[in-house]
């Protein structure tokens, strides 16, 4: 099998899964109760904090965890709005930001705040002159991915980091889903107010995530309860999954600092390979992100090909996961300015530090072949 | 790697005569196992200074960890050259060049080795002139300069530092003896604790537990102050002291308004007891004056002439906000305000004597029938060793 899908979810490390078990039966107790059981899961959780904030160079106390993307996305933009909305209604965003983002800031629109979402260029990166264009006095957020999800385009973070870190009511959140463990960021120097990482994304369990959230920062909380977590996320707090989370952080990042270079080579193989592919169009620019790679075969139903390559035990996907049930093209294509015949033909290959040369070699003989089978119905 | 060695300098045992062996002896130890995760380095003293052999090392992490290690002055890393003129003009511009943001310099030049063919004063010059052929942009600046290269002619090599970075002080942990600490898991004990390290003492602590009346929690959060402590003293006894018993005793024989005043005395004298049994010399606490009812005058009269031990409290003095700033500046605040009970506050009466005076209490704990108490919690002492690279559970595969 040659599983490329892996902005859509990895394969959970098999150590990360241990730990889940282990503290799942053994370490079942709730950090707040005041036992030998809740001291333990306390110790559990307080570890977790200071492993996270070590890994992020964070405080500890900036370390809000959570049940993924979506919720960090959530309580971010949300948690901001409502909580700073008397300082301004104004929040900027792009035109190729995840759907937990997007949403997120379309239900805001419907309770009376306004939102702008940036175009991108061609690359798919959004221009830092038109977020200092868009910035108004009653801006409070300005809410921009780091890697996007289907195209692999960097956006230039430390560059809007520049521009909002002199501003003292607009916070910058970034949604570093894609980008961990993969592209760094330094959250501290770049000037970010709020991030959000997925487990699921970094061979960690799904249900897992963290949000950091700079101190001193206020959040209107989306659950109210217990007022576990500093307050921001109430609910009492799945120790077995935190654990399993920092430590498949800290696995990824000990392979991102160990082969800086491995992801970039097998990009590049990939895109030579596909080269030779005459009727493949390169969608996703050059100098992005090294795991994510984007292309069309103009002609050729995406899903078919996603079906044929999956007779062959090979695992591509189209757009997003997140996307893909919805039948139209691609918005992120469309934004970037791509005719239709593109838009509705984009293919991803997204790969993981455990994916191989020989896997990309076979991946683009079996994508010839393939094209090929379909020629005779389709091209 | 530019820099191939770091220079540690003495702090004040320079100044002390005979037992200046055993210090550099003991400071010796202190960095070799605060450096025992970095198998490469290799140690060197000297009379007068140290030196840390990098072998390649990355010097940063090491220079962090000597900054918490007491007996240390300065540190610098440095260059270590033959005493050649060409070699030192060389090495002296590699160190200039690593200064990033800076403009101007001085140079100065000290001849231990008297058999170095050119006086301190011209060898500046020399060198001096040597980087200023060589760089763009830099000046000679006698006042105020960016950067102050040191070059240190000794018989056996030359030495070229540009920076100083401030060592911890004091003297090195060990080198002045052995004190037991008494610690409650509040904000002040863990600070007298590291006030006494600072001054060359070895810890042992001893903390009194009273379950189910305080929790596993509070003793957990004395190991985790030890185990924080154990960053600048690296080894460190902890003596856990099963005061159920003899504390309930004590709440119901003796009169309320004394019942404080009396555990208090009890607690000296099962430290005693320890310290005895230790070899151990003196007590330390971290009561400050006026803070509470058992840290008056009167209460500190009546309380210690249980012992004929010196108590030792380098708190005594300071003001609480001056306690907090260094318990946070050490970390251990975060850990000291975690809401768990002591023994003494869970027993505290509404109304202690804040003037206890001493006959009564001699009358009333003359009344107790203390039996064996005391006998029976020193067999029951439970003593955990904690050092730098001790886990206090067993979690870490799990992470």
């Amino acid at each position: 099998m040659i599983y490329f899908d892996n902005s859509a979810t990895t394969k959970p490390d098999s150590t990360v899964l241990q730990s889940f078990q282990q503290i799942s039966q053994q370490y079942y107790g709730n950090p707040s109760s005041i036992h030998r059981f809740g001291l333990e899961a306390q110790t559990l959780l307080r570890k977790a904090h200071e492993q996270a904030a070590d890994i992020l160079d964070i405080d500890v106390n900036e370390v809000v965890f959570t049940s993924g993307g979506t919720e960090g996305n959530n309580i971010a933009i949300k948690g901001i709005a409502l909580a700073h909305q008397n300082k301004g209604k104004h929040i900027i965003t792009s035109q190729i930001e995840h759907p937990s983002v997007m949403e997120a800031c379309k239900s805001l629109e419907n309770i009376g705040f306004e939102v702008t979402y940036l175009p991108v260029n061609d690359k798919g990166i959004v221009d830092v002159h038109h977020v200092q264009q868009a910035l108004r006095e009653d801006t409070i957020l300005v809410s921009i991915m780091h890697i996007n999800n289907e195209l692999g385009s960097i956006q230039p973070v430390k560059e809007i980091g520049e521009l909002v870190k002199h501003r003292t009511t607009t916070y910058f959140h970034v949604d570093h889903v894609q980008g961990f463990g993969k592209v760094p960021l330094s959250l501290k120097k770049d000037g970010v107010d709020l991030c959000t990482i997925s487990g699921h994304k970094i061979h960690g369990l799904k249900g897992t995530g963290l949000l950091y959230i700079r101190k001193g920062i206020n959040i209107f909380p989306l659950f109210d309860g217990g007022a576990q977590q500093s307050n921001y996320r109430s609910g009492t707090e799945n120790v077995a999954g935190i654990v399993s989370l920092v430590k498949a952080m800290r696995l990824i990042n000990e392979k991102q600092k160990n082969n800086r270079n491995y992801l970039y080579q097998l990009n590049q193989l990939l895109r030579d390979l596909l080269q030779e592919i005459s009727s493949v169009q390169f969608n996703t620019a050059k100098d992005q992100a090294p795991h994510i790679f984007n292309f069309s075969v103009p002609g050729y139903k995406p899903e078919v090909i996603i079906h044929a390559l999956g007779e062959r035990d090979i695992f591509i996907s189209t757009k997003s996961a997140c996307s893909s049930k919805k039948p139209d093209e691609s918005t992120v294509l469309r934004a970037i300015g791509l005719s239709e015949e593109r838009t509705k033909s984009g293919l991803r290959v997204s790969f993981s530090y455990q994916n191989t040369e020989e896997e990309i070699e076979l991946f683009c003989r079996s994508l010839r072949k393939v094209i090929q089978q379909l020629s005779l119905v389709m091209g | 790697m530019l820099y191939d060695h770091i220079l540690i300098r003495y702090g004040e045992l320079s100044l002390k005569g005979k037992n200046r062996k055993k210090f550099i002896y003991q400071l010796h130890e202190n960095v070799r196992t605060k450096l025992n995760h970095f198998p490469a380095v290799k140690i060197h003293n000297a009379r007068d200074r140290m030196t840390i052999m990098l072998n390649g090392q990355e010097p940063t992490p090491i220079i962090e960890a000597c900054q918490s290690i007491f007996g240390i002055q300065s540190l610098s890393l440095a260059i270590k050259v033959e005493n050649d003129q060409e070699k030192i003009k060389a090495a002296a511009l590699e160190a200039l060049k690593d200064n990033q943001a800076s403009s101007t310099f001085k140079i100065t030049t000290r001849r231990a080795d008297k058999s170095f063919p050119i006086g301190s004063q011209e060898f500046n010059h020399v060198v001096g002139s040597h980087l200023l052929r060589n760089t763009d942009n830099y000046k000679v600046d006698v006042h105020h300069p960016d950067v102050e290269l040191h070059i240190d002619i000794r018989t056996q090599a030359t030495y070229i530092t540009s920076k100083k970075i401030k060592g911890a002080g004091g003297l090195p942990v060990g080198s002045a003896g052995k004190t037991l600490l008494l610690l409650s898991g509040g904000i002040d004990s863990p600070v007298a604790g590291y006030l006494m390290m600072r001054r060359g003492v070895k810890l042992e602590a001893v903390h009194f537990h009273s379950p189910p009346y305080t929790s596993e929690a509070a003793k957990q959060k004395v190991l985790d102050l030890t185990k924080h402590l154990t960053y600048y003293g690296n080894q460190i006894k902890v003596h856990i002291v099963p005061f159920t018993a003899l504390q309930q005793k004590i709440h119901r024989e003796i009169p309320h308004g004394y019942s404080m005043t009396v555990m208090r005395r009890m607690m000296l004298k099962i430290s005693e007891k320890i310290a005895e049994k230790e070899n151990i010399l003196s007590l330390t606490t971290g009561e400050s004056l006026g803070q509470v009812a058992s840290q008056t005058m009167q209460s500190m009269h009546t309380i210690n002439e249980t012992t004929a031990y010196p108590i030792l409290r380098p708190l005594v003095s300071m003001d609480k906000e001056a306690i907090i700033r260094i318990s946070k500046d050490i970390h251990t605040y975060d850990i000291s305000i975690r809401p768990h009970e002591d023994c003494c506050t869970v027993f505290v009466p509404k109304a202690p004597k804040t003037k206890p005076k001493l006959d009564k209490v001699k009358y009333f704990e003359g009344l107790m029938d203390m039996g064996d108490d005391i006998e029976q919690i020193m067999r029951n002492l439970e003593t955990i060793t904690l050092t730098q690279a001790s886990n206090n559970n067993d979690f870490d595969a799990l992470f």
